[in-house]
């Protein structure tokens, strides 16, 4: 027999064996790609212990795999694709930076289905799914308000995108609030996660004179050196708990488990439409990490009043009068702010002296 | 106004990761091998490190163990290298990546610990960023004021040459490449230990590769490579230290400064490659390239 038909025969043979025992129960596949390592201890991790949330509420009805460290960009297109041949009836891709990716593959893949976190890009087959970081920032920057005793904040961004501005501006206003005198300084980093570079941005920031660190990146850097200096911080994606009581005073925790349980659900039993989903406190998909004791009782108690008053749906971080850095007005008195002008923010309210590098 | 002192103190400890990490890779380099394994060895020394210190709650005992670490696997490299005679490039790279798998893996159990903290030293600067310093002037005055600086630097310029004067060529590069990744460990402890207090998969975010920068930005020289670190490392502070203070900084142009800087420099030693070979320095004749002994 010629190598190639006995090749050929083998493996279908091979086939034939292998497909009734899969159609028997066949798990759904589902993949994820993050953009850290699963170890970064924040914003990959949260979302690898949703993955792990989801293998413990459906068992073996699904199968999870996991491809960490994905450079956003040209590479995440092949692991995206690699997931869809290996079988993956669901995909979730969780950081901005894989938005054109996902859209590409998505189309070469129409009964597959995918996730994508923080992007506005959607299609049939691809959802859209993002936190209300920004209601943890407004209890942050009220403890920040009350805590600082230099009446100097610092605020370490990541890049200026929409949904880090909005957590300047959330923590701003309600530091400002609290403690009218309060100033916001602000640097960018230009990553997500350095920790070098993270910590000397907030060495930066306390030889200016702040006493308070909120930050939008994801190592445990800057808390390090709040502590060094005698100043607060805050955990930031995950609990960050090695550095409670003092200086992570509480944390803004990243909590995907609900909305993976129910998405991978409504692809079980058939129900998965694409969509755009933004939930906050409520929902519980942004949490408030324990407030400790290195916060006064009078202030916990009002920071987890705002918490509560948030996540009931009764108060929203940005209510008017607003008006943005250069004086014009952005809402009036008593208006809330539409969404649409959330996810496109691109200024900082007024009273931030910082300008948003363009 | 921002005080320049204060810059210059956000400057050193900013810039004694590279700075070490730098210094063991001069010496590596004029010994004639060109590792490009800095960051592997980098990010090995940070999660040793910050292991034993963890363990024993003595830093200083943590960079002693870091420097062990780096140094033990740079030993793959100088298998690879001196014994099988492999690519240099290659399997420079090639511990880069194993460098970054073999932490992540061994490093799941230090997750989410604190080190303990850093007993601050003379004039409020860590002792690590002193003995950083100290090591310039020490491996300047090794390389130019010993004979077995000189047998080092004989080695890396022509290592056929050396070899035909008796010296052991192969001992003299384990050796430059042991001491390399022992510098590189500290430097990746530093980071571990004295900067984050903590362990995280990936956390020299890319520092080797800016040692490498600065070694060639050195002109493979002590001072240079000082200059370099200074450099890379000071241009990082100010531009986070002008945003800071609320200027409006151009931060990808800052960014860029210290890259275009070492173009500039390689530009200028190709030029006058005479002159900067009598001033001790430019690229080792030999760098790069494996030697067999074929007499």
């Amino acid at each position: 027999m010629l190598r190639r038909t006995l090749l050929a025969s083998a493996s279908a043979i091979l086939m034939a064996m292998a497909v009734p025992a899969m159609a028997q129960d066949e798990p759904l596949k589902i993949g994820f790609i993050y953009v850290g390592p699963v170890g970064d201890g924040g914003w990959t991790f949260q979302h690898d212990q949703a993955r792990l949330a989801v293998e413990a509420e459906y068992g073996d009805r699904v199968e999870t795999t996991f491809i960490e460290s994905v450079p956003e960009g040209a590479d995440a297109e092949r692991a995206l694709t690699q997931l869809a041949l290996a079988g993956n009836k669901l995909i979730f891709a969780t950081s901005f930076g894989f938005m054109d990716p996902v859209m590409n593959v998505a189309a070469k893949f129409p009964d597959v289905k995918f996730e994508h976190a923080t992007g506005y890009k959607q299609a049939e087959n691809v959802a859209t799914y993002d936190a209300r970081f920004y209601e943890g920032r407004a209890v942050m920057g009220t403890i920040a308000g009350r805590m600082t005793k230099s009446n100097k904040i610092g605020y370490i961004g990541s890049f200026p995108i929409p949904e880090v501005i909005q957590g300047i501006n959330s923590s701003f206003i309600h530091a400002r609030k609290v403690n009218p005198e309060v100033e916001m300084k602000v640097v960018w980093a230009y990553s997500w996660f350095d920790p070098a570079k993270e910590a000397d941005a907030a060495s930066a920031l306390l030889a200016e004179g702040v006493d308070v660190i909120l930050q939008h990146t994801d190592s445990t850097a800057p808390l390090a050196k709040a502590q060094e200096a005698g100043a607060i911080g805050f955990g930031q994606a995950s609990d960050m708990a090695a550095f409670s009581p003092n200086p992570r005073v509480s944390s803004i925790i990243d909590e995907w488990s609900p909305y993976y349980i129910k998405r991978v659900g409504q692809v079980l039993d058939g129900t998965w439409e694409s969509g755009a989903s933004w939930a906050g406190i409520g929902e519980g998909e942004v949490v408030i990490g324990d407030i400790t004791d290195a916060v006064p009782a009078e202030v916990k108690a009002e920071a987890e009043a705002l918490r509560d008053a948030i996540g009931a749906g009764e108060y929203h971080p940005f209510t008017g009068p607003l008006n943005k850095a250069d004086g014009a007005e952005w809402l009036a008195e008593g208006e809330t702010a539409p969404d649409s002008d959330l996810q496109s923010m691109n200024f900082f309210v007024e009273g931030i002296t910082a300008q948003i590098p363009q | 106004m921002i005080d320049p002192l204060s810059i210059f103190l956000l400057l050193l400890s900013a810039s004694t990761p590279i700075l070490f990490a730098a210094l063991g890779e001069l010496v590596a380099e004029r010994a004639g091998i060109l590792n490009l394994g800095v960051e592997g060895m980098m990010i090995a020394g940070a999660l040793a490190g910050f292991a034993a210190a963890y363990a024993t709650g003595n830093p200083f005992l943590g960079f002693l163990v870091a420097a062990l670490a780096g140094a033990a696997i740079s030993l793959l490299y100088t298998v690879l290298t001196q014994l099988f005679l492999a690519n240099q490039v290659a399997s420079g790279l090639a511990l880069t990546l194993f460098g970054l798998g073999l932490a992540a893996m061994f490093g799941k159990p230090f997750e989410g610990v604190k080190a303990p903290p850093m007993p601050i030293g003379p004039l409020g600067i860590n002792w690590i960023v002193w003995l950083g310093l100290a090591m310039v002037p020490a491996i300047w005055w090794f390389m130019n004021r010993t004979r077995r600086g000189l047998i080092l630097r004989a080695v890396g310029e022509n290592h056929d040459a050396a070899h035909a004067l008796g010296y052991d060529v192969r001992a003299t590069r384990a050796a430059a490449i042991a001491f390399g990744g022992a510098m590189a460990g500290v430097g990746g402890a530093f980071i571990s230990i004295a900067t984050v207090l903590q362990w995280t998969e990936g956390m020299t975010a890319g520092a080797g590769w800016i040692a490498l920068a600065i070694v060639v930005f050195s002109n493979w020289t002590a001072f240079g490579v000082l200059a370099g670190a200074w450099l890379f490392g000071g241009v990082t502070v100010l531009q986070l230290r002008l945003q800071a203070a609320g200027v409006n900084v151009p931060v990808q142009l800052l960014s860029m400064a210290p890259y275009l800087a070492t173009i500039i420099v390689l530009v200028m030693i190709s030029a006058r490659q005479k002159y900067s070979r009598k001033a001790g320095g430019a690229a080792p004749g030999s760098l790069g390239n494996n030697f067999h002994a074929l007499r």
